[in-house]
């Protein structure tokens, strides 16, 4: 009996001792520099990416074939992961995540030089491409985005038309009105939440910086308080409760379907929804594969003016990295920038591209025509903005606490919207306090 | 009873070597073989059980004294500070009300699956197909039966269509309220364990001996008295696991509700909970002790009860 409970121990403690330095020993910092031949280069890059469904239809082996007309000596692999963040958070454990990745949010900023090859200062890539301080680390940037999104509300025109409305509503109010004139004079659904896909709602959060157009709002994320009177989260909030109040939503939001919302905003039975630049093209193959008229398909920006005028954010989508403990670096970073530089990728998304010269893409005519104001949101604060969300467990880039202000506004809930926003900022300026730095 | 009947046989055939003269001790190299052999039929389980099972409870424990967020390279210890947190955010404990839904399922869950075994023990037309059809739902996944119950539930679904058959309109939400949600939920997972369950208990009903019934009969016991006085004390030992089973999953719900609702909607259970605190907010430290604290409640609970129902012999003959 004792000598069992002796080996027990012995097991316990030698199991423990590793578990404690299992994380430990990792090089810092790397560059990979852009090769000059490209005939030199060579060598097989694992490239991770969430595109499940371009690995299936052939699309991403295509990208890598016109690569390889560049770049022969290169082998281009790809590894999809459905659960991306899941996946790879834990991979990320070890040395062997690929060799070009898309960074997840989990990992700290300040982290990134443990994890990533530098691909050269802000100063020389801020001048070509767009969303470089997301990825900045003391002045090196690490990662590059291939396209660039801005969100806003997916609407069918055709259905806006029949209720009456031709021009964007200027405020929260007016855009209101013309959910109410929707449900009034047509039979679709005005606003559809995607409450049970979560992430539909967690996309509210980037209305911040549209609507007082201002580069400096993440800053005001990190330093004050989001949920003051006027400030962006709070209208935006303020409006995705009213239009529960008002019952402008689906009738069960708890069982909403994702996938059947994008035929059925198509045919008309679902009028807006506030996604991003980069629905439009799904949209449009749902409007295709359901047999209505893809041009139905409109976009706006959320209801808000700064002097006469909308304002679009452009943001990076995923950014892609290389991996420092990479053995081909050359040629992963050939990669990136074939890709981001290069590639078809971001017309074919009808994206935005992330170089500064190119032009915008088609789909965002009228926002020309209607001379929307584009900005980007300067990131300098995002790593303390993820910090305090962390520590306050409010998680603004989470879908439960807009489930729960949903709930709230649907009677589901008790309290009153006042005391909800009272709460989430406290929440957020007592961890303010404690995540400073 | 099988039991003691084992025993006895157990007993006479060491009381025939005992008297039988031994034999000459073997040499030291097959004794020495004798000793390793069992282990080494061990080895592989033993391999399994502590990589899989008892290291990462170890590194859980460990992860329970630092602050890592899960990805970063650099983890700082801080003693019993996550402890300490969790015993004082009285937010963190608020969840295992929800609990409470599930906890009145399982007991609703016992009785029809006690129900059905006893029934399905008798000689009952069809008994093997009904059998089948109690049991299928555990084979099927967990996110499966998420998935399928999403449709079920849906504003127009399968539950509306059905109750539309019986004439029965309604627009009920069905997880559009915190109560009706979590009865939703809870109703799934009894449709899911109830196989289980009532699969325990038929095996137990069948080892019950056949001439126990008859003699019964012989002396007028009709089938309440059989149930209460054979079947009931017959099974006790499954029932007190069933129930222990029972408390310990009603604690520790995950898939359902977290395929189904995400948490939302007041669904939120201690292990959601977990695993938010851990992958949404980056505080693994955290999780790991909350997933400790979990399973020393689950412990405690156990100990408890079985203090309360000792888990004595059964002796029907």
């Amino acid at each position: 009996m004792n000598r069992r409970h002796i080996l027990a121990m012995v097991v316990g403690t030698a199991l423990l001792v590793p578990a404690c330095t299992g994380t430990g020993g990792s090089s810092k910092g790397a560059d990979a520099e852009a090769p000059t031949d490209p005939s030199k280069v060579s060598g097989t890059i694992k490239v991770l990416t969430v595109r499940t469904d371009l690995i299936q239809d052939g699309t991403l082996k295509r990208y890598a074939a016109e690569f390889g007309k560049t770049y022969p000596k290169v082998k281009v692999e790809f590894e999809g992961l459905t659960d991306y963040e899941a996946e790879v958070k834990i991979r990320m454990n070890t040395k062997n995540y690929g060799d070009v990745l898309l960074i997840p949010a989990v990992i700290k900023k300040a982290d990134y030089p443990r994890f990533f090859a530098s691909l050269g200062t802000q100063e020389e890539r801020g001048e070509k491409y767009r969303f470089t301080d997301y990825t900045t680390v003391d002045g090196k940037v690490y990662g590059q985005s291939p396209n660039g999104v801005s969100p806003g509300f997916i609407y069918n025109k055709r259905i806006w038309k029949e209720a009456g409305i031709t021009e964007w509503p200027t405020t929260p109010a007016e855009f209101l009105a013309g959910l109410k004139a929707i449900k009034a004079r047509t039979d679709a659904i005005p606003y559809y939440t995607n409450f049970a896909a979560g992430w539909t709602l967690s996309g509210w959060t980037s209305v911040n910086g549209s609507v007082h157009c201002d580069p400096k709002a993440t800053d005001k994320l990190a330093e004050g308080d989001p949920w003051a009177k006027g400030a962006d989260l709070r209208v935006g909030d303020t409006l995705l409760h009213d239009m529960v109040k008002a019952d402008l939503i689906e009738k069960d939001p708890t069982t909403s379907n994702w996938e059947e919302s994008k035929p059925r905003t198509a045919k008309g039975e679902i009028a807006t929804q506030w996604l991003g630049t980069w629905a439009i093209v799904q949209f449009r193959d749902a409007a295709k594969k359901a047999g209505v008229n893809p041009d139905d398909i409109g976009f706006m920006p959320f209801p808000a003016q700064a002097d006469g005028r909308f304002c679009s954010v452009i943001g990076p989508d995923y950014n892609q990295g290389i991996n420092v403990h990479s053995p081909h670096k050359a040629a992963a970073r050939a990669w990136i920038d074939w890709f981001t530089d290069k590639s078809t990728y971001a017309q074919d998304n009808l994206a935005i591209s992330p170089l500064k010269s190119a032009p915008l893409p088609e789909v965002m005519k009228p926002y020309e025509e209607a001379g929307v104001k584009f900005i980007e949101v300067d990131d300098a604060k995002g790593a303390q903005v993820k910090n305090i969300d962390n520590q306050s467990e409010v998680g603004i880039y989470a879908p439960e606490y807009r489930q729960n202000l949903v709930d709230l506004a649907r009677g589901a809930r008790k309290g009153s919207l006042d005391s909800f926003f009272a709460d989430l900022s406290k929440r957020w300026t007592e961890a303010q306090r404690t995540a400073g730095s | 009873m099988t039991d003691t009947t084992e025993k006895a046989a157990v007993k006479t055939a060491a009381g025939a070597a005992s008297t039988a003269p031994s034999p000459a001790p073997a040499p030291r190299g097959t004794r020495v073989w004798r000793g390793v052999t069992p282990w080494l039929f061990l080895i592989a389980p033993l391999a399994l059980l502590i990589t899989f099972t008892y290291a990462p409870v170890a590194n859980m424990l460990a992860y329970s004294l630092t602050d890592w967020d899960g990805v970063s390279p650099e983890l700082r210890y801080i003693g019993a500070e996550n402890y300490a947190e969790i015993f004082t955010r009285e937010d963190l404990f608020r969840v295992f009300f929800v609990s409470g839904y599930y906890l009145a399922a399982s007991a609703v869950q016992i009785v029809a699956a006690l129900y059905f075994a006893t029934i399905l023990s008798f000689n009952v037309r069809f008994r093997n197909f009904f059998k089948g059809v109690l049991f299928f739902p555990y084979l099927i996944n967990g996110v499966a039966i998420g998935f399928v119950f999403l449709y079920f539930f849906q504003d127009g679904g399968t539950l509306d269509s059905v109750l539309n058959l019986f004439g029965v309109e309604t627009e009920h939400a069905w997880l559009g309220t915190p109560v009706s949600a979590n009865t939703s939920l809870a109703g799934v997972s009894v449709w899911r364990y109830l196989g289980l369950n009532f699969v325990l208990f038929l095996g137990a009903i069948q080892s019950i001996p056949g001439e126990l019934y008859e003699a019964a009969e012989l002396d007028g016991a009709n089938r309440w008295h059989q149930f209460r006085y054979i079947i009931a004390p017959g099974i006790k030992p499954v029932l007190t696991l069933t129930v222990i089973l029972s408390i310990s999953g009603s604690l520790s719900v995950f898939e359902v509700p977290y395929i189904m609702t995400g948490g939302a909607t007041g669904t939120e259970t201690f292990v959601i909970q977990t695993v938010n605190l851990a992958f949404r907010f980056g505080k693994t430290g955290l999780a790991s002790a909350a997933a400790v604290v979990l399973l020393l409640i689950i412990l405690l609970v156990t100990w408890i009860q079985r203090r309360l129902v000792p888990d004595d012999k059964v002796d029907l003959v």
